[in-house]
């Protein structure tokens, strides 16, 4: 398999420590993402939003955590067999993990390029395929973790501190 | 510049009843691609768009939309109105070419949205 990690400086000690020893969560959500489904694709990231606006989240760390949610979600219904969104919620951090079933990324550096795209015929006429996805995801995040190959499943895990 | 002036300067049709035209727009962005659009999550921003699927009227759950202007004479379906109504989100129609929109909402001095 092959990895990727992007981690702002900044957070480098506490993500580390984070994935050494994950705690338990205060709250944890679960949503499903099916393949090529745009009715429902960014119902995790809307309600992801909703509940941790109620929770007292400042608004600009909930507009970055929609956007790296949203295109996340977005990337596992347009190029995925489908897969699950989980959200593990902290006091001063969100975890959200998205676990799909295949067919994998051949190459993740290639696929962190701006610009570059492999989505399909129906994926671009929806408005996506622009080639910003997982750049969106990482630009909004604190910590970014990609496991992946051809064939295989792909997870994406992304942190972001309040 | 508020939203009845753009109304005004694109010819558009509002497509919701009692939406207020009053509001300020400090700039704007276009595009027809959601991951651009998704770029702009520093300041509330009249997005100008040909897209009128029900993602488009979702990404004002994840960035601050003020108001989406559907250019190239594209209709988005009652189900997408209803759904912006829902969100309050006033939804505006012209004929003009996204760049003529562009063109004539730069001229009149409205500047680019911060991305």
């Amino acid at each position: 398999m092959n990895e990727f990690w992007h981690i702002e400086p900044r957070f480098e000690a506490a993500v580390k420590g984070y994935f050494a020893q994950p705690p338990q969560a205060e709250v944890e959500l679960e949503f499903p993402v099916p393949e090529k489904d745009f009715n429902t694709a960014g119902n995790g990231a809307s309600e992801t939003k909703n509940l941790l606006k109620r929770l007292g989240v400042d608004s600009d760390t909930l507009r970055r955590i929609a956007v790296a949610a949203y295109e996340a979600e977005i990337n596992v219904a347009a190029h995925s067999k489908g897969g699950i969104m989980k959200c593990l919620i902290y006091d001063d951090l969100i975890h959200i993990r998205f676990q799909d079933e295949g067919p994998g990324i051949a190459d993740i550096d290639q696929a962190m390029i701006p610009g570059y795209s492999t989505a399909d015929e129906l994926v671009r006429e929806m408005g996506f395929g622009a080639g910003l996805g997982l750049p969106n995801i990482k630009k909004n995040s604190d910590a970014l973790h990609i496991l992946s190959s051809a064939n295989n499943p792909t997870t994406v895990e992304l942190l972001i501190f309040f | 510049m508020t939203l009845n002036e753009i109304v005004k300067l694109l010819e558009g049709e509002v497509l919701i009843p009692d939406t207020d035209l009053e509001i300020e727009v400090p700039c704007a962005f276009a595009s027809d691609m959601i991951s651009d659009i998704l770029m702009c999550t520093k300041e509330p921003t009249l997005l100008l768009t040909g897209l009128t699927n029900n993602q488009v009227i979702r990404l004002s759950d994840m960035i601050d939309v003020i108001a989406i202007i559907f250019v190239r004479g594209k209709q988005p379906l009652d189900d997408i109105v209803e759904m912006a109504r829902e969100r309050g989100l006033p939804l505006i129609c012209t004929k003009m070419t996204l760049y003529r929109c562009s063109g004539i909402l730069y001229n009149a001095g409205l500047r680019s949205c911060k991305i």
